[in-house]
């Protein structure tokens, strides 16, 4: 009996040790040498206009629904890119509900960009993602996209391809991932362009 | 498949494979009570200090039973210190969201999944958890289950190679080594790391983005008193009209009908009860913030697995890059690989480590073939819908990871006990979701978790000397000690008892109104999700079939009892059989002995581990995912 009351206060006192030293000195020293040498990424990437204000994060993506912006994927992240919130749908293969809503989403996706009634749609285009809050979209299910976009804004659809181009990060060391196109960062870039006024007009 | 994908998984295994003896020769040092590592300057101070705090002396040994009062005692007092930690987070500081204590039952399930090295996680991390809870309450358990397991994995090699002594080592002087030496400082270059990739460092409140464009949701309106208002309207139905003689009447050919309000089998009127919904203008993104990088590195270092945020590793704030990615994946495997070296060189057969390791790497591929080529070939259902064929299934998927990164890692996070994911594994085909479930039940021996795979895999190679020696007629030996009733015995009690509690638990909640209640799915994809849960919290793996509502109270201690039995009942008989295997004498290699090394032995150790796998998950998996696949082929929709 004695000895098991030695092995709890050891287990006690080490508890307590190592709650010090791994839940306060080891974050603390990743938090101080963090903000001091990836101040912005620790910070979480995020994106200030000219006027300073946080427009959102560079590793997050937002909701788009007008013509004139680039949409995002589906999003299961509360009532969408709820970045306090993410999550998958976690529907199933065999569930109705996911079928449903992927028929929807092709059927909105071909309509909205002009496509055909039986064209084939870019997987990402219209599935949810793992955390509600992918930034990236296929490279394919931009440029399908593109056409859309550079008629709302009246520009040139070379200007979108350019732009596109721009924010489109390749595989990480030419080998790692896949290619993708950051929709926020497309999105303000094409804002700043500056070169349309969104208004409802502009849409057909 | 993409380009790259091929030269991705071929660059895996070559890192794998290469950083397997440094990482080994590392461990060699750190388990043993006096090993010189190059740290010693820096960190030998604070270790004599914190022995002497604790009272313990290093140079004394334990038996097996001593070593495992030890690690109870220790496992008690640091889950009821989480425990007491998670019911108290309103009084404790760095809760500047001002989240609420959690209820008993998943403070409970909470607190046992982190001891226990599971990280099954009932709880939306960033919208229930302060930062002290993370911090405190969940990275101690990152740091110390993962020194548990590597630990009693020493014990065990040190049982299987010692010569006929009593004791098996010191938990103490392992627990605190294994952290200073390897955990902690490995931790801090890799969170740094992660941080460099994007991952997240701060303890900052939740930031508020300005919306590019601002959106309406509906939400339900709420009274004054914060419940929501209901339509209370009475629902109508039609009746035939009775004319005067009492009969229907019938107007134009046509019946007349009246309309009545509908009543239920009681006779009482029927009102709907919609919630009254009203129209909210969403123009920011609450950013949620914390810690994360620091606790991301440990959760894979130490195959935890427990996410700061709700999606795990695929939230991009915990695993922003395809880069972050692969160093991700690749620190699951880091230290079980380094552990068979480990073996290897204790054991005096640097070839027997690497036979195990084969085996191990042969599992693996195994499986990462299988869930990539079904995750590539995507959803027939999908694609007759209009999804492009090329693009495999992408439904709970990151386009950064795309198909291949996303089995990888669902593959790996299985074959170890991590449970960390970058993809929905409940939105996975059902082959694809197959192999994580499969991987879990064959008891993460494929590397697995941190000392939890190779014991677990040792298990495996004393039934299979036991059965090659069965098969030729002599007393099976292995690494020159004898394997005997005693110690099959051993082993098979910690592998039935898996068996059964997995298979037990899963019955159960699928026959129970509580066990139906959480399903997220219908048809035998519910039931996957059901096995899956119990599997993983047996496994002490963690990952889901998320979907699954285990917040309830039955769920939680259910789950939490699968995991206490998935840890301790298995730990306990491996002492034991270290314990017995240590006293014994060392004999020197006969003609009779069977090799334990080799391509007879990889394929021996292979097809043990498939075939208790199969013969007890199969029947299970055939009502689940197995049946399932053939109902995608057909089109069936539940």
């Amino acid at each position: 009996m004695k000895t098991l009351f030695t092995e709890l206060r050891v287990a006690l006192v080490a508890t307590l040790i190592l709650a010090a030293v791994c839940c306060g000195l080891y974050p603390l020293a990743v938090y101080g040498v963090a903000q001091a040498l990836f101040p912005k990424q620790a910070n979480g990437s995020l994106l200030t206009d000219a006027s300073g204000t946080v427009r959102g994060s560079h590793l997050l993506g937002q909701n788009f629904t007008s013509d004139q912006y680039f949409h995002s994927r589906p999003s299961s992240a509360g009532s969408g890119y709820d970045a306090a919130n993410s999550s998958g749908s976690n529907l199933g293969p065999t569930s109705r509900k996911l079928a449903d809503a992927i028929a929807q989403n092709v059927a909105d996706y071909r309509q909205q960009n002009g496509l055909a009634t039986n064209a084939v749609v870019p997987a990402d285009a219209v599935t949810a993602s793992a955390s509600g809050l992918d930034p990236h979209i296929s490279p394919a299910n931009a440029n399908l996209q593109a056409d859309r976009v550079a008629k709302a804004r009246h520009l040139s659809r070379q200007q979108v391809d350019e732009l596109i181009g721009r924010n489109t990060e390749g595989p990480d060391w030419g080998v790692f991932g896949d290619p993708r196109v950051n929709v926020l960062e497309l999105n303000l870039a094409l804002d700043r362009l500056g070169a349309s006024s969104p208004t409802s007009k502009s849409n057909p | 498949m993409k380009t790259f994908d091929a030269v991705q998984l071929a660059l895996f295994v070559g890192v794998l494979a290469l950083l397997t003896k440094p990482i080994g020769l590392f461990l060699l040092r750190v388990l043993d009570a006096r090993g010189k590592t190059w740290l010693d300057p820096i960190i030998g101070p604070s270790e004599r200090l914190t022995y002497r705090i604790l009272g313990v002396d290093p140079d004394s040994q334990q038996t097996w039973k001593e070593y495992c009062v030890s690690m109870l005692a220790f496992s008690l007092v640091s889950c009821a210190f989480t425990y007491a930690i998670l019911r108290l987070q309103q009084f404790l500081p760095l809760n500047p969201q001002a989240f609420p204590p959690m209820s008993e039952h998943l403070a409970f399930n909470t607190a046992v999944s982190f001891t226990t090295n599971t990280n099954w996680q009932s709880y939306v991390g960033e919208a229930t958890l302060s930062y002290f809870s993370q911090m405190v309450g969940l990275t101690l358990h990152n740091f110390a289950s993962a020194a548990v397991g590597i630990a009693i994995a020493a014990a065990l090699v040190r049982g299987l190679t010692a010569r006929s002594i009593q004791t098996l080592g010191n938990f103490w002087v392992d627990l605190i080594r294994i952290n200073y030496y390897l955990l902690i400082p490995v931790s801090i270059v890799f969170a740094l790391f992660l941080v460099s990739q994007g991952v997240v460092q701060n303890i900052s409140p939740y930031t508020h983005a300005k919306l590019t464009e601002p959106f309406t949701i509906q939400v339900p309106l709420l009274d004054t008193n914060g419940v929501a208002v209901t339509t209370n309207a009475v629902v109508m139905t039609q009746t035939a009209h009775l004319a005067a003689d009492g009969k229907p009447e019938i107007k134009e050919g046509k019946p007349v009908l009246d309309d009545v309000p509908l009543r239920n089998a009681k006779g009482d009127i029927v009102h709907t009860n919609l919630p009254v919904m009203v129209d909210q203008k969403v123009d920011e993104q609450v950013i949620a913030q914390g810690p994360v990088a620091s606790q991301a590195a440990i959760k894979m270092l130490g195959t935890n697995g427990g996410g700061f945020m709700n999606a795990n590793a695929a939230h991009p704030f915990e695993n922003p890059s395809p880069l972050s990615n692969f160093v991700q994946v690749l620190s699951i495997f880091a230290i079980a690989s380094g552990l068979t070296y480990y073996l290897g060189r204790l054991g005096g057969n640097q070839a027997h480590g690497w036979a195990v390791w084969s085996a191990m790497l042969t599992l693996f591929l195994a499986g990462i073939f299988v869930c990539w080529w079904a995750e590539a070939r995507g959803n027939p259902i999908h694609q007759s819908l209009g999804v492009a064929l090329d693009g495999g299934n992408m439904e709970g998927k990151e386009v950064r990871f795309g198909i291949f990164n996303s089995a990888l890692f669902a593959t790996v996070t299985t074959d170890a006990s991590c449970g960390a994911v970058n993809s929905m594994h409940d939105s996975f085909t059902a082959l694809g979701g197959l192999v994580p479930l499969f991987n879990m039940q064959l008891g993460e021996v494929v590397f697995g978790g941190v000392g939890a795979g190779l014991y677990g895999m040792l298990v495996f190679v004393v039934l299979g000397v036991f059965i090659a020696g069965l098969m030729v007629g002599r007393t099976p030996e292995y690494l020159g000690k004898k394997i005997q009733a005693y110690e099959v015995k051993m082993a098979m009690l910690a592998l039935l008892i898996l068996t059964l509690s997995t298979l037990g638990f899963t019955a159960w909640a699928a026959v129970s109104p509580w066990g139906l209640a959480g399903l997220n799915n219908s048809g035998p994809h519910g039931f996957s999700e059901i096995f899956y849960a119990y599997s993983s919290a047996n496994a002490n793996n963690g990952s889901a079939f998320a979907g699954l509502t285990a917040n309830t109270p039955w769920y939680n201690i259910t789950l939490g009892l699968a995991m206490l039995t998935g840890r301790f009942l298995m730990i306990v008989p491996i002492l034991a059989m270290a314990g017995s295997l240590a006293r014994k004498r060392v004999s020197p290699p006969g003609n009779g002995t069977f090799p334990v090394t080799g391509f007879t032995f990889v394929a021996l150790l292979i097809g043990t581990v498939l075939l208790v796998g199969a013969l007890n998950y199969l029947p299970g998996l055939a009502l689940g995912p197995i049946v399932e696949h053939f109902l995608t082929g057909q089109t069936q929709l539940f």
